[in-house]
């Protein structure tokens, strides 16, 4: 019996992080810094149990990026990718 | 950025889910497939976000609908289902996403497929196809629990009566119409051959609804030999209700 699978689509975040970035981040193209795998950052599996939001590579399950928002501050961690590429 | 909008219209679509409209002042336009993420305040300042596919297509006039299921645990989708009114407020963020979309430059078979209330973003390219008189070749596989559950069933049916327009093959899950063909059940394989598109036609498939649903779906196209980089998806998670 396997877990209910839970993720959603990098989509799925694309709201949150509308508060960072000025561009669409979930047709850009990033990087797995684990297996080296190229995605579009909507095809990422998207994590939203956690007091936060945790994308992971499609392709290896890496963690790509981290969200925290914690009263006053948001914590952003995407050492999980080598390179987001936005389009302009 | 939150917009308000106000709620100008509601419809029930289902014993369990209902289209509501909202007018929103300044709203940019949306892109067929794309989400606004909804924000209730409770009056002790608690919030809840939830995303909902927009299921109108395209227009130039700040109207927006929103067709919401009604989950049992839900904690927003009770609310917005039962209790939001006529003249309400709403707090919309968006629209999102550049990537579940269809646009109408898109002259490529395109592939639909739909898992419950995954039929609304699905519905969004659909409406915006016959409104933009678009020729790209559609194909709709919706699979759904039950007939009652149907969402835009007499609109689905004009749309599909049409010459030129949506092909629309039906799976149920769970209680088919009388005398239906196949027996209850999920998809697979021989729907998968007989309801959409072969993959030498070079097809764009969007496939939308839970998880497990979209996971399935996505595997049985792959294994008809169509290529992953042709294949969108939505997910909605394990309970139907994105955070």
């Amino acid at each position: 019996m396997s877990a209910p699978m839970n993720y959603l689509d990098g989509n799925a975040a694309a709201g949150e992080l509308s508060r960072i970035f000025a561009m669409d981040v979930t047709t850009a193209e990033g990087q797995c810094a684990h297996c080296g795998a190229i995605k579009r950052f909507a095809e990422a599996h998207l994590y939203m149990q956690a007091p936060g939001v945790v994308a992971r590579c499609a392709v290896c399950e890496h963690v790509l990026l981290r969200l925290v928002s914690a009263r006053r501050h948001m914590f952003l961690d995407a050492c999980g990718m080598t390179y987001l590429r936005l389009d302009i | 950025m939150w917009r308000v909008g106000t709620v100008v219209a509601i419809r029930d679509e289902t014993m369990t889910a209902r289209t509501i409209a909202l007018e929103v002042p300044d709203w940019p336009g949306h892109v067929a497939g794309q989400h606004v993420d909804v924000r209730l305040t409770a009056s002790d300042g608690y919030s809840a976000v939830r995303s909902y596919s927009i299921a109108s297509a395209p227009s130039s006039d700040g109207r927006v609908e929103l067709t919401v299921e009604r989950l049992p645990n839900g904690e927003v989708s009770p609310y917005l289902t039962q209790e939001l009114a006529l003249g309400d407020h709403l707090e919309l963020r968006g629209p999102i996403g550049g990537w579940f979309v269809w646009r109408t430059q898109q002259t490529e078979p395109i592939q639909l497929i739909a898992g419950g209330s995954g039929i609304v973003p699905l519905m969004a390219m659909i409406r915006w196809r016959a409104a933009a008189a678009g020729s790209a070749p559609f194909r709709l596989l919706y699979s759904v629990r039950e007939p009652e559950a149907v969402f835009y069933r007499g609109e689905l049916q004009a749309l599909s009566d049409r010459s030129n327009s949506v092909s629309i093959t039906y799976a149920y899950t769970r209680a088919t119409p009388k005398d239906w063909p196949r027996p209850p059940g999920r998809i697979d394989a021989t729907l998968i051959a007989t309801g959409t598109w072969p993959s030498n036609l070079g097809p764009t498939s969007y496939v939308c609804g839970p998880t497990s649903f979209v996971e399935n779906a996505t595997d049985l196209l792959i294994v008809a030999g169509h290529g992953r980089e042709s294949i969108r998806t939505e997910r909605f998670g394990a309970t139907g209700e994105r955070k």
